[in-house]
């Protein structure tokens, strides 16, 4: 017999071998490491300049036209003077915010309302998901707008709304999950040994129902700063100079496209933050993925 | 008995987590022409790698990493011998379903839900006989002075022409892409279902005019069967693989397929070779057979010889563990499980479980031996 | 000799709803009474093909699944009086105590183990529900249970999926014998396992039976696998009791032309045994519309007027030899003229 390792260990292990083989995860994880330490160490990359608020961007000067990068300002100014730099390290901050809030939100929603649809089953059923049913009729957008317009303007609004919109993907795929896994033998084989319904739930079926719900959270942390850049773009997020990606393209707006003998003048303004976001939902989706493959059960072990 | 496909020292790996699991570790088997090959063992022995590993269609991670599988087309005649695993993957893409075909376990999974039955069998005839039900066409087309217009019916006649020529020509895919010209195929068409409904009639299945436009799910598990025989059967090959055919059926559906296959093994197959797990049906439907463990070939007889004089001492203690209907009392097991490919035990791999094991058996592998005529035996038990 | 158990008249039809207002349209008839008793210490065999109701039987037997009508005795072994479980409540039956006493082994251990639990657990679960036991108590006698089927104390710290198909039915007995019941349902039991395992499994549960004093009821689609361990076997089709005998009296002289095609059609692994076989037509009907009178007569080859209008009813022929067939007494005799 070789080594004794404690079994748990061992199948972290395996499932760790399993993720970094997948070569996407190795290239989400770097991503991902990547932004992670711009977000911690964000005050030595780039000390705020207002103690009370780093979250608000210096600017010096309120000429609307963007300055190209210069050794104090390294990746240029955008509209109203703002630092790019700044913002890029800041937003990584609050991109974060965004994502991990949101999706948590939701997915307690999510599966909380799941597992009472699946569990109880029945009338309640019924009326949990033709509700459900009612909202996905609502494109996303359109609903947490709705709902942003409700609260007022601000990017805790943005991110409670985004949670509110949200959690009707987690229902239904942690209740499909619970109506597939309680015809399970494992499952009836405990209700022949006398376990009570709320424990079976709580031992057998929550816990290998939850995988698909993380693998789907994984990958909408990364989509969910997408649909706050583009609240941010139509003016319904944080206040005007608060460093977050989505605002700093929407501050560029009207720089997208340079003057006609020269388009791409300005394309720090939009490919620095624009950038950012697409490596962020890049690392998301990457991860997501491999954990998709990881967690699998019917390729897991053959 | 001429031989129709020889496996010589088939080594096949797949890389796993775990390490290397050596599934086949120089096997080599022959089917003879006419003959009825039944390869059992316990699963995991390798038995269907093997088969899989004839026709090269291990799944990943698997690779084949050595060894020969000879097909002989027209008997012992050397000169048109192939060696399968040095030919290329169009090459065997023509074989697989023309000269030799497979069926599979799980009906469910070899048909294709929303195509009907009778697509399903055109589509062989359309892949692999389109040069000779082109050229019967053509003679249809000239014989009858149908109401056909006349310079379609050229167009017609032209098109015919080059596919019973060259069936992949590149005229003929545009034409089929081009939404009126490719209504040239239906002929063709019509010509692959009229052969797929006789060849459904000859699987004793009632009303196959009928049965051909209806879709998998209308029909019961004997009868999905029924339908993937008839799509290996459709271009008459030389060999086919039954990989546990029967073994989800319930009894006397299994009884029926056995039936069957007797059946078409006199009229219409000239070799089967049968994959399957139940001594029974060996007992029943081959003629010769080959018993794997572990990876290994250890004892290929004809049927009779196996089943009343077998020699290797696993063939002896599987025989015994068989539930009869004259046994009394308790039934013999074998100790132990099937050992993890990963790490095969050294020499003899059944020497863990193995009564007679001696010291040899731990260290040297056995070479095959053949006892008597036709009866091969790898086992250190007996000398040369 | 008593009765561990008695089946009346048991039935379970599955309603099929349709419509916009899910009225019941018609109802799988899966068990269309079923009148069986169970004595204690034996192991009754229930045979027949996928579809014909064995494993609705068993499931209905443990409440897995609610009988829709009949009722289901139960007798405990120090009570004389028989229980009715059919319309019990799960919390009923628990605080009686039938619950520990009722357990199941189930067709497929890769799939009747919840893959992220530890073997110590799986076995513990039972033990755990009981209660009154200190963790202990509980790991002695997880690996008392382990050493019984076989296995050693090696074993408990591993996941299920590490266990060779015949460990993992060992570990699966071990779960269903943890909290000393009195009856053991076995679904197909070793229909998934080697046959080199499948004698094993069918060893230990011999032997457990006679060491532990347990009740089976033995459930499969194979006859010969059976004849080992069960000391009476049942027959069934479409929901429906065929025959019922002791096994050497099944065996020798069957009587139900579906029990002789059954028992010819079983492949033997021998070559001198070359009887003829009686090949069945056709396919099991549907038991949405099952045939008028007796439910065989679309496939049976000895099909009179009768069959067809008229449903046979059990009947004993022998002492405890019973059969459900219009030609019961003919049935030899033509089996012997047309398949010899």
């Amino acid at each position: 017999m070789e080594k004794k390792t404690h079994p748990r260990l061992k199948e972290f292990k395996y499932t760790l071998y399993r993720i970094f083989r997948n070569p996407s995860a190795i290239i989400g994880f770097t991503l991902l490491i990547f932004f992670t330490g711009v977000a911690v160490f964000a005050p030595y990359i780039a000390p705020p300049k207002y103690a009370h608020d780093p979250y608000i961007m210096p600017h010096k000067g309120f000429s609307p036209t963007p300055k190209p990068p210069t050794k104090e300002h390294i990746f240029g100014t955008t509209s109203g003077q703002y630092d790019i730099f700044y913002g890029a390290v800041w937003g990584t901050r609050t991109a974060f915010k965004i994502g991990i809030f949101v999706v948590f939100f939701a997915t307690v929603i999510g599966v909380s309302v799941g597992v009472i649809s699946g569990y109880v089953g029945g009338i309640v059923d019924e009326i949990i998901m033709r509700i459900v049913d009612i909202i996905f009729a609502i494109p996303t957008v359109v609903l947490a707008m709705a709902i942003v317009v409700a609260f007022g303007r601000g990017l805790d609004k943005v991110m409670i709304a985004l949670s509110l919109v949200l959690w009707r993907n987690y229902v239904r795929v942690m209740r499909s999950g619970i109506l597939t896994l309680r015809e399970m033998d494992y499952v009836q084989a405990a209700r022949v040994m006398g376990v009570s319904n709320i424990k079976i739930m709580i031992k057998h079926i929550i816990p290998n129902a939850i995988y698909p719900v993380m693998v789907m959270a994984f990958m909408d942390i990364g989509s969910m700063v997408i649909v706050a850049a583009f609240m941010a773009f139509l003016g319904l997020g944080a206040p005007r100079g608060y460093a977050d990606w989505g605002q700093m393209i929407s501050l560029a707006r009207n720089y997208i496209v340079g003057p006609a003998e020269d388009p791409l003048r300005y394309w720090y303004t939009i490919i620095i933050p624009g950038g950012c976001i697409v490596l962020f939902v890049l690392a998301w989706n990457l991860i997501g993925d491999a954990l998709r493959d990881a967690f699998d059960p019917k390729i897991r072990r053959k | 008995m001429p031989k129709l496909i020889q496996a010589e020292d088939v080594v096949t790996n797949f890389y796993t987590y775990e390490g290397v699991v050596k599934a086949l570790n120089k096997v080599g088997l022959v089917v003879d022409h006419g003959a009825t090959f039944g390869l059992v063992g316990e699963s995991g022995c390798g038995k269907s790698v093997m088969v899989r590993s004839m026709m090269r269609i291990v799944q990943e991670p698997g690779q084949i990493e050595g060894g020969k599988v000879v097909l002989f087309f027209n008997g012992d005649q050397q000169q048109e011998a192939v060696d399968l695993l040095q030919q290329s993957e169009a090459y065997m893409e023509d074989l697989r379903g023309n000269h030799i075909s497979m069926i599979f376990q799980e009906p469910n999974a070899a048909l294709n839900p929303i195509m009907s039955i009778g697509d399903q069998i055109s589509e062989s005839f359309l892949f692999h006989r389109k040069k000779e039900m082109s050229k019967k066409i053509l003679e249809d087309l000239s014989a009858d002075d149908c109401r056909v217009f006349l310079p379609l019916k050229k167009l017609q006649q032209t098109l015919y022409t080059i596919a019973a020529d060259n069936p992949k020509s590149f005229i003929l895919i545009i034409c089929s892409k081009i939404p009126i010209l490719s209504l040239w195929q239906r002929r063709l068409k019509r010509e692959a279902l009229q052969r797929s409904i006789d060849i459904i009639r000859k699987l004793s299945i009632s009303n196959p005019s009928e049965t051909v436009h209806r879709y998998p799910h209308n029909l019961s598990g004997g009868m999905k069967q029924r339908i993937v025989i008839a799509i290996a059967l459709a271009c008459h090959p030389m060999l086919l693989i039954a990989d546990e055919a029967t073994s989800n059926l319930d009894v006397t559906i299994q009884a029926q397929i056995l039936e069957l296959l007797k059946d078409l093994k006199k009229t219409e197959i000239a070799s089967i070779l049968l994959i399957t797990h139940d001594l029974g049906i060996v007992a029943e439907t081959c003629d010769r057979v080959g018993v794997m463990y572990a990876g290994n070939l250890c004892e290929v007889a004809d049927v009779e010889k196996l089943f009343q004089n077998p020699q290797h001492p696993y063939t002896k203690a599987l025989l015994e563990s068989v539930p009869k209907f004259s046994q009394e009392g308790r039934l013999r097991s074998i100790d132990g499980a099937v050992p993890n490919l990963v790490s095969p035990p050294s020499g003899c791999r059944f020497h863990p479980r193995c009564s007679h094991a001696m010291e040899i058996c731990k260290q040297t592998f056995p070479e095959e031996i053949e006892i008597e005529e036709n009866h091969m035996v790898a086992c250190h038990l007996y000398v040369k | 000799m008593e009765n561990v158990l008695e089946l009346k008249n048991l039935k379970r039809h599955y309603p099929i709803y349709g419509g916009v207002f899910r009225k019941q349209v018609a109802s799988v008839q899966a068990l269309d009474g079923i009148d069986l008793s169970i004595r204690r210490g034996e192991c009754l065999g229930l045979v027949g093909e996928s579809g014909c109701g064995k494993t609705t039987t068993g499931k209905a037997i443990i409440r897995l699944d609610d009988p829709t009508s009949g009722n289901i005795l139960f007798y405990h072994k120090e009570k004389k009086d028989g229980v009715d479980i059919a319309t019990m409540s799960p919390r009923q039956m628990k605080k009686q105590g039938i619950r520990s006493k009722l357990q199941m082994v189930f067709q497929d251990p890769t799939t009747s183990m919840d893959p992220r639990m530890l073997v110590k657990q799986i076995i513990a679960e039972p033990l755990r529900e009981q209660g009154g036991l200190s963790s202990r108590a509980l790991e002695n006698r997880v690996v008392e249970l382990l050493e019984l089927v076989g296995l050693t104390k090696d074993h408990p710290m591993r996941y299920p999926h590490e266990f060779s198909g015949g460990q993992r039915q060992r570990i699966a007995v071990a779960r269903a014998i943890a909290t000393n019941p009195e009856f053991i349902i076995l679904d197909e039991p070793t229909s998934a396992l080697d046959v080199s395992v499948q004698a094993q499994i069918l060893n230990l549960l011999h032997e457990l039976q006679q060491r532990l004093q347990l009740t089976y009821l033995f459930v499969t689609h194979h006859l010969l696998v059976v004849k080992y361990i069960s000391h009476r076997l049942a027959v069934m089709y479409l929901g429906k009791l065929v025959e019922i005998a002791d096994t050497d009296d099944l065996f020798n002289k069957p009587l139900h032309p579906y029990t002789h095609a059954l028992l010819s059609g079983i492949p033997i692994p021998d070559v001198q045994h070359k009887l003829k076989r009686i090949v069945l037509s056709g396919d099991v009907p549907s038991p949405l519309n099952p045939p008028s009178g007796c439910r065989f007569h679309t496939r049976c080859p000895f099909v009179i007027d009768q069959c067809k209008s008229e449903e046979p009813v059990l009947e004993e022929v022998e002492s405890a030899h019973k059969v459900a067939c219009h030609r019961k007494n003919e049935v030899r005799k033509l089996v012997y003229d047309q398949f010899g």
